[in-house]
């Protein structure tokens, strides 16, 4: 009882760990790259605009997509890890 | 065949698909009922929450949306899919793991409280009545310009329809005509889309197509897109906007109000096992994004379509803007769409300078001496953003059969998005209120009658309000969207990474971040939706930091987690047996299917 105790306390820091890792690209793609740095990025051309509009219309969507996959992936591996599956 | 034999053909091939689909899918039980018998593989779950969530105005309002407004209105597109990376890791797998039919009904035993089950009822039924009347209306526009019967009369074939499979079938029968759906409507957005990139870039992919070259000029379509649009001086279509501020936060609040949203929520209730709830996700976000990777596409391509069908000149290399820009067309000359468009009063024309040509520009007080010189006395033709994507497949000159299919693809849009969102609201009912307050000791088949009895009202409200819509159902981004960001995301959110919000927290953190939000949009755009009775005028001028009614939902959704921490510390832990319920639903064990018990 007590091992199993200490088992789901890792398994739930760990996906904290990944979700906090996720999160962080998530906002930086959006917030950062599509809005916030595109003045930085509006030196990189990219099909007659910058990378900055690139981003806010087709590349956040793309990383988004990505990152649940990842996520998926990756949780149901921490899953077996710890024997929390079903 | 006439091109309304074609559409009441496809139209009616769809809604037999449908009918036929409620008849197979019939609901025998509760669970049957709330979530499907909790076994939709994670892939055709994908595919429902993708039809769930387009909505008509996803279909037929966005791309014209960011076609009017450029770059700045790529928050919508941001907004409205990065939200199920939230819903992904934040939400959906532990609710899943608590495994019972509604939203309230998590809410109520997380915060062991009666009142914020009712708080998080009152919060549903208003963001998903406002979202259901556009859906209505939207059904009824598209029956009155493709079937050519009156919107009413359209609003109620299709409220029928709506009453066939989700009365019969709930959430069992609206799963699997929502992926009959989603097929229809992908099929009618893509298609034409398609062709207008192959005709404009000669690439056959409308994503890639963007940012290709634009064959009548050889300069990159975006390129092209700038210099056609500031010629007539509007501004250009990827410029960077000043107030970042605003912007952030009003992708912010689509982002967290998608991922509160009730109606997409429960959709996740009905996959066997949480490990499907985090696959689905993925699956709904690929499906979502084939449609939202074609829209700003579609948008950038049809505006500058438009612009060349008025200045033909304008099309390929200009030398010289001002000679590119006075010859028009004549009006008599003017293409079929713009024809058909004029009857439906979307496309209208006035001929201001008399001169038998179209002049289409940016009628500002800068742009004035420009216009004057060329001889142009006031814009002449408008055109209704709505009918970018309607319009294609006649803009591309694509066959009847195409048009008859955007029918198909529009009500198809609009209808699985109402039924997603009636059993929400139905499902709160019957769950939430006749069984969890007013009568929990309902045997299943009573339950089972009751939640068929709330859902037929539920078509009935909302065929009404449709018909006749109130102010607040314009403002469906700023209620809806306002409401599950600053109340419902936060507790649910809070309810599984906390183990110390208690229950005065979790219903002081809603009620306040409810409060500030609303009484921030009524301050602008009218108290209970009014007109006339803002304080305000709902102009950037008057913004508090510049930031609009439309984005003030985040803000409200950190107040409310301020709100729920602050109050929580200062009153006691939850029960030890509620800190056990949050530390079962981190793990995915012995998850089991979702039951009402």
């Amino acid at each position: 009882m007590a091992e199993e105790k200490i088992d789901s306390t890792e398994y739930w820091k760990a996906n904290l760990r990944l979700i906090t890792g996720c999160l962080i690209v998530w906002a930086f793609v959006s917030y950062g790259c599509a809005i916030l740095f595109r003045p930085l990025l509006s030196g990189i051309p990219i099909g007659g605009t910058d990378l900055g509009f690139w981003f806010a219309q087709q590349g956040s969507i793309l990383t988004f997509i990505a990152l649940i996959f990842f996520y998926a992936w990756k949780m149901n591996r921490l899953d077996k890890k710890f024997g929390l599956g079903e | 065949m006439s091109q309304f034999a074609i559409n009441v053909l496809f139209v009616g091939a769809s809604f037999a698909l449908y009918i036929g689909i409620a008849i197979w899918a019939k609901a025998g039980s509760t669970k049957d009922f709330y979530v499907a018998g909790g076994g939709v593989h994670p892939i055709t779950n994908g595919m429902a929450i993708g039809a769930d969530w387009m909505s008509a105005a996803s279909f037929i309002s966005m791309a014209g949306l960011i076609a009017a407004g450029g770059y700045a209105n790529s928050t919508f597109l941001m907004g409205w899919t990065g939200g199920y990376v939230l819903l992904a890791m934040l939400l959906a797998p532990y609710l899943r793991k608590f495994g019972k039919f509604t939203v309230p009904e998590f809410i109520g035993d997380r915060f062991y409280s009666k009142q914020a089950r009712m708080v998080a009822v009152i919060c549903l039924i208003v963001a998903s009545v406002t979202y259901v009347i556009g859906q209505m209306a939207g059904a009824g526009v598209a029956f009155s310009r493709f079937l050519e019967v009156d919107a009413t009369t359209g609003l109620i074939i299709a409220a029928v329809v709506i009453f066939c499979y989700s009365v019969l079938g709930g959430m069992k029968g609206i799963t699997y005509t929502q992926v009959a759906q989603y097929i229809v409507l992908i099929i009618a957005y893509t298609i034409p889309a398609v062709f207008i990139s192959l005709e404009l870039t000669d690439n056959p992919l409308p994503p890639l197509g963007l940012f290709s070259e634009h064959s009548e000029s050889g300069m990159p379509l975006l390129a092209k897109l700038n210099e056609v649009v500031t010629a007539l001086g509007f501004n250009e279509y990827t410029a960077d906007v000043d107030n970042k501020l605003n912007m952030v936060l009003f992708t912010l609040s689509l982002m967290i109000g998608t991922a509160g949203l009730p109606h997409v929520i429960i959709r996740f209730f009905t996959v066997p096992k949480v490990a499907d709830a985090r696959w689905s996700a993925g699956w709904a976000l690929v499906f979502i994004g084939l449609l939202y990777l074609t829209a700003p596409a579609v948008a950038s391509m049809a505006r500058l379509n438009i612009a060349t069908t008025v200045y033909p000149d304008m099309a390929g290399q200009v030398e010289n803007v001002e000679d590119a820009t006075t010859n028009p067309i004549l009006y008599e000359e003017r293409p079929g769409w713009i024809r058909t468009w004029e009857e439906t009063g979307l496309i209208q024309y006035e001929d201001k300078n008399d001169d038998g040509r179209i002049q289409l520009y940016n009628d500002t007080e800068a742009f004035a001496p420009t216009a004057e010189a060329r001889g142009w006395e006031g814009n002449e033709l408008s055109v209704n953003n709505d009918i970018l994507v309607l319009a294609n497949p006649e803009i591309a000159n694509l066959p009847g059969w195409v048009i008859g299919l955007i029918a198909a693809g529009g009500l198809a849009a609009a209808l699985s998005t109402a039924a997603g969102l009636l059993l929400a609201i139905s499902s709160a009912i019957s769950h939430d209120l006749i069984k969890g307050a007013i009568n929990p000791r309902i045997t299943e088949k009573g339950e089972l009658l009751a939640a068929r009895i709330s859902m037929s009202v539920a078509i009935v409200v909302a065929t009404y309000l449709g018909a006749n819509p109130p102010g607040f159902a314009a403002q469906v981004v700023a209620l809806a969207f306002g409401i599950a960001a600053a109340s419902l995301f936060p507790a649910l959110m809070m309810g599984i990474f906390s183990k110390r919000v208690n229950n005065h927290g979790a219903i002081a953190g809603m009620l306040s971040g409810l409060a500030f939000t609303l009484v921030y949009i009524f301050v602008y755009k009218g108290w209970l939706f009014i007109p006339g009775t803002n304080n305000l005028a709902d102009t950037p001028e008057n913004w508090v930091l510049g930031i609009s009614p439309l984005s003030i939902g985040a803000v409200g959704a950190i107040i409310n987690f301020a709100v729920a921490f602050g109050v929580s510390k200062a009153t006691a832990e939850p029960p030890q047996e509620i800190q056990d319920l949050v530390e079962s639903v981190r793990y995915p064990k012995g998850a089991g299917t979702a039951s009402g018990h």
